[in-house]
């Protein structure tokens, strides 16, 4: 694109319709604001919300709403949504719209992007039978998800492998077909494609090269049973996605009489302009310079040209970078440039033990990088994706595996970093330097880099580490330290008191912040009882009285009952001792049961009666782990393919009592149902015919998240093992207060990074872990209990140092369905 | 007026610098500071009884007043009760310093308060009455 920009709203056309709404009318209307525009601008979209992060759109069954996806509609524009158009008349200046509306315009823009191809096979029709391009779409799948075992994915590309991994996500059984003799043929050569098989089939996925679907045959309820390919061979499987590719859609343009290319895509010129001058077309649905473009970046690049044009600019879109990187979980696959230039030489490097294949294409001097595909580990992507076309700064095998630091400082400022959006690392740069951006948000809401695929986003890290931006990281006043950081100090100098830390690493006498953030770390690395010695003043409330503070200034009181079972016998014993103190009672959402409105001086005599009816804390009160919740699993089921109740509580046993940086909620659920909600929780287990799915980082609550899956399949040991050391890594690396779903998105490298951490063992450091965790679990003792054995202890539980016996008057209660509740003193004080 | 700290610190040798830290407490333009005269010393609990760096409370006359003994080793009083929540819990919340000043944040949502203007640190405008305090034989001692 060439950099003229139009003043502010010059141009003579005053009404611009846009037909389509996806990102690249996104970005035109958006463009046109940020131009000055003030004409009057509407969009008419066929789909029945506004433009969304279509590349995004997996993350849409991860856990991602709608919303999350959808981008802000920029002020000033009117939109008609669900109501596609169905007519141009270049004549009148006016388009017709399915419900009959017609608008007219000066200038019409085409954005109407492209459609996913489907072969032509008998049964393609079939229920069962999707396509992979809308939030709909997705709907669908999941919903014909809920109710197969297996799933096949036509088409072997970058999409097809995406919706692939996302029906494994759901649980199924999915085999990949794909035409050509290996995967992703468009960006892999043949020993790209052999490496790459490898580590897709390693993720559970079936793959089928060298086939093409024969056809699709119904079961006796008319859908989807099975599909049949070519040689012969057939799949039994309940739903099909096609992903063989796309095709412009160009069918209003076509109808109008304007020029399409060969194979489709409206022809345009340089300034996006069709035949008509009054008419554009930009992304996917237009063919500019002889090309379809199916990226999102150059779709902005284009729409970024329109807009300028429109505002009277001459701004021209040239071509665009189609380097494209697999959003894959768990396998790197990237390529970039041109990946086989005419008479280029090549360097290829292939580790099939470790499944590594390289092959960079440099110029026949060898001095200028021109393309390259990576498989298997695309760590260098990043640094040499922005290099391409420019002389390279170390020999091919030292860019390969010199690690990526070092090029980094030297990317010129025009070196493209974000290639979704088109952001150059001087634009970086100068926001870092001029714009005051001190963090990757910051960044990303100045610059729009790592807004869209986010492979860039390391990349902005080391820019921003580079220009010698500090991030603000200290806990409070009194420590210069991060908690991740505290953790570490405390871990490996072997402190065990608060005291200690401060005068060593800290000034002052410390908060309400860091005590309770150092008694926790204190607690996690196994320091004894909490209420020991000094530990015991470090404590907010509810760790100080083991209970949680009500607003009245009564506490709570959670014993635990492991996976939700309990007999009848323990419930009666509840029902007792809730009944003699007259306390309240509910039923918690984590499957307990919950006593509210005691008062400190009550709580040993409540908990001597739980502890001696073999009750024992449920750490309600703290940052620890709290409960993993359970479904009535395969053991009563008849869904039920694993026994949760049974795994659930030999979790809670394992973990009870670990404290964190915040609170840990689990859950395990039998089968696919998912009844238990695991997904919802810091890490669930929902059960599979051959084993069980580990899933990371959910969350409820005031910012809900669904789990990520982080293994497939484990067995009984391989699970333990897994979520020990997920737990344990999340412990030392987590800030104070975050709980896993934030760390994990803040997690440099996301969920592939900790899959390299604590299964790969990449830092080498899952052996402390284990053993950390062997520590806690040996280590457990019941703190209800210690606490009931130890006089000492049991002096702080009075409410009046000189009225050991005297309750609080100020706690009054009312009835209110047959319970107590408090009464509160009006707050006739504050101010 | 008696200043409480200095008695406190007097006791423990080793902590003669305490008063420098703890200024007495006057009145404040928000009043809520100690006035006047002690007229009575209501003895509450052994010295001993006070964890360091840890509230507790005590019910003199009716009243509840929340005493601390820091870490080193001076004593403060202040009003129990939460002017934010109405709840009367001020005695369990964290003890700490901000700026040096010796604090304790309410156990219910978090506003910190001076030990020694009880000031709410968090938001100058609100306080809690400070109470005399001193060390008497051992004997912790609130004054009225
Ligand atoms: C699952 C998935 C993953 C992807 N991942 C990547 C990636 O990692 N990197 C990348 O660069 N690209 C990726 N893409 C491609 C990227 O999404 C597209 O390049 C981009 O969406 C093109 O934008 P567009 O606005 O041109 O077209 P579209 O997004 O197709 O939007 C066109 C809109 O116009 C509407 N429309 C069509 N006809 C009419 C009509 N007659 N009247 C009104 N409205 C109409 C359509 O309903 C649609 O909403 C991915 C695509 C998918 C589906
Ligand atoms: S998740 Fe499955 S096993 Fe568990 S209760 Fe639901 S249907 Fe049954």
């Amino acid at each position: 694109m060439s950099t003229t920009t139009a003043g502010r709203g010059s141009g003579a056309a005053t009404r611009v319709v846009v037909a389509g709404y996806g990102p690249a009318a996104h970005r035109f209307v958006e463009r046109l604001g940020e131009l000055g525009f003030d004409g009057a601008i509407t969009v008419l979209g066929e789909e029945p919300r506004p433009a969304y992060d279509r590349v995004a759109l997996t993350s849409y069954l991860g856990g991602k709403t709608a919303e999350d996806l959808t981008y802000p509609m920029p002020e000033g524009v009117t939109a008609r949504l669900g109501d596609p158009v169905v007519a141009v008349d270049r004549a009148a200046r006016t388009v017709r719209t399915a419900s009959g509306h017609a608008e007219p315009y000066d200038v019409l823009v085409l954005a109407t992007g492209s459609r996913p191809f489907v072969p032509p096979v008998p049964g393609r029709d079939l229920p069962g039978c999707h396509v992979y391009r809308t939030i709909e779409d997705l709907d669908a799948i999941r919903e014909r998800a809920g109710h197969v075992t297996s799933g096949v994915v036509v088409g072997g590309g970058l999409l097809g492998l995406e919706a692939a991994d996302a029906l494994r996500g759901l649980g199924l059984a999915t085999h990949v077909v794909e035409v050509a003799d290996r995967l992703m043929p468009r960006q892999v050569d043949e020993g790209g494609g052999a490496v790459l098989r490898r580590h897709v089939e390693a993720l559970g996925l079936s793959v089928h090269t060298g086939a093409g679907v024969e056809r699709i045959e119904a079961g006796p309820d008319g859908a989807v049973a099975r599909v049949v390919l070519s040689g012969g061979e057939v799949i039994e499987a309940g739903l099909v996605v096609f992903s063989a590719g796309v095709r412009p859609r160009d069918e209003l343009a076509r109808a109008a009489g304007l020029p399409v290319g060969e194979r489709g895509g409206i022809v345009v010129d340089e300034g996006m302009r069709t035949a008509d001058p009054a008419i554009y077309a930009i992304g996917e649905c237009a063919l500019a310079g002889g090309t379809v473009h199916g990226l999102v970046g150059p779709c902005r690049t284009m729409a970024e040209v329109a807009a300028d044009r429109v505002c009277g600019g001459t701004a021209g879109f040239t071509g665009a970078d189609t380097s494209t990187k697999l959003k894959l979980l768990g396998v790197d696959v990237a390529s970039f440039g041109d990946i086989a230039p005419e008479g280029a030489l090549d360097v290829t490097y292939l580790d099939p033990v470790e499944g590594v294949y390289h092959r960079l294409f440099v110029s026949d001097d060898a001095r200028t990088l021109l393309g390259g595909i990576c498989v298997g580990d695309a760590r260098a992507y990043q640094t040499l994706r922005p290099l391409v076309g420019r002389e390279l700064p170390g020999s091919p095998t030292e860019l390969l595996f010199g690690g990526t630091g070092a090029v980094a400082v030297d990317l010129p400022d025009d070196a493209q970093v974000c290639s979704c959006n088109n952001v150059s690392a001087g634009r970086i740069r100068a926001a870092i330097a001029d714009e005051g951006c001190t963090d990757i948000a910051a960044i990303k809401g100045c610059t729009r880099a790592g807004t869209s695929c986010g492979s860039c986003v390391p990349m902005l890290k080391r820019l921003l580490e580079r220009s010698g931006v500090q991030q603000g990281k200290a806990m409070c006043e009194h420590f210069a330290y991060s908690r991740a950081e505290l953790f570490d100090i405390v871990r490996v100098r072997r402190i065990t008191s608060f005291s200690r830390l401060i005068a060593e690493y800290g000034t002052g006498r410390g908060c309400d912040i860091c005590k309770p953030a150092v008694a926790s770390i204190l607690a996690s690395l196994g320091n004894g009882h909490i209420l020991d010695g000094e530990q015991a003043a470090l404590q907010d409330t509810n760790d100080h009285f083991l209970a949680n503070i009500q607003k009245n200034g009564t506490y709570s009181v959670v014993p635990r009952i492991p996976g939700g079972e309990i007999t009848p016998e323990k419930l009666i014993v509840l029902g007792e001792v809730a009944r003699d103190f007259g306390l309240y009672t509910k039923i918690t959402g984590a499957q307990r049961i919950d006593l509210l409105g005691a008062r400190v001086e009550q709580l040993p005599a409540i908990w001597k009666r739980l502890v001696d009816a073999g009750f024992e804390s449920g750490h309600a009160y703290g940052k620890a782990v709290r409960t993993v919740k359970s479904c009535v699993g395969s053991t009563w089921c008849r869904y039920g393919v694993q026994d949760s109740v049974g795994m659930a509580i030999a979790l809670e046993l394992r973990y009870r009592g670990l404290r964190a940086p915040h609170k840990i909620k689990a859950a395990v659920s039998g089968c696919a149902r998912e009844c238990a909600e695991a997904r919802g929780k810091d890490f669930g287990v929902i059960a599979t015919e051959r084993g069980w799915n580990l899933y990371v980082g959910g969350n409820g609550g005031f910012r809900p998240r669904h789990a990520d899956l982080l293994a497939s399949d484990l067995s009984d040991e391989e699970l333990v093992r897994t979520i020990d050391r997920f737990l344990m890594y999340y412990i030392r690396t987590a800030d104070r207060l975050q709980r896993t779903s934030d760390w994990l998105e803040n997690l440099e490298g996301g969920l592939d990074r900790l899959r390299e951490v604590i299964i790969e063992d990449s830092l080498g450091i899952c052996a402390e872990l284990d053993a950390q965790m062997e520590r806690h679990v040996t280590g457990y003792v019941d703190e209800w209990r210690a606490t009931l054995e130890d006089p000492e202890k049991l002096r702080r539980f009075v409410s009046f140092i000189n009225a050991p016996d005297t309750p609080d008057p100020s706690i009054t209660f009312e009835i209110e369905r047959d319970q107590i509740k408090p009464v509160m003193i009006p707050l006739e004080t504050v101010r | 007026m008696t200043v409480s700290h200095l008695e406190a610190s007097h006791l423990e040798a080793s902590r003669l610098e305490a008063p420098e830290l703890a200024t007495p407490p006057t009145a404040t333009a928000t009043g809520t500071a100690v006035r006047g005269r002690v007229r009575t010393w209501t003895p509450v609990c052994a010295y001993t009884d006070l964890l360091p760096e840890r509230g507790a409370c005590a019910l003199v006359d009716g009243h509840q007043i929340a005493i601390f003994r820091t870490f080193d080793g001076a004593l403060y009083a202040i009003g129990n009760r939460d002017p934010f929540s109405g709840a009367y819990v001020l005695s369990r919340g964290i003890v700490g310093t901000r700026r040096g000043e010796p604090t304790v944040a309410s156990p219910m949502y978090k506003q910190v308060f001076s030990l020694v203007s009880g000031v709410c640190l968090d938001d100058p405008e609100v306080s809690v009455p400070v109470y005399a305090i001193r060390l008497n034989d051992g004997v912790v001692e609130v004054g009225r």
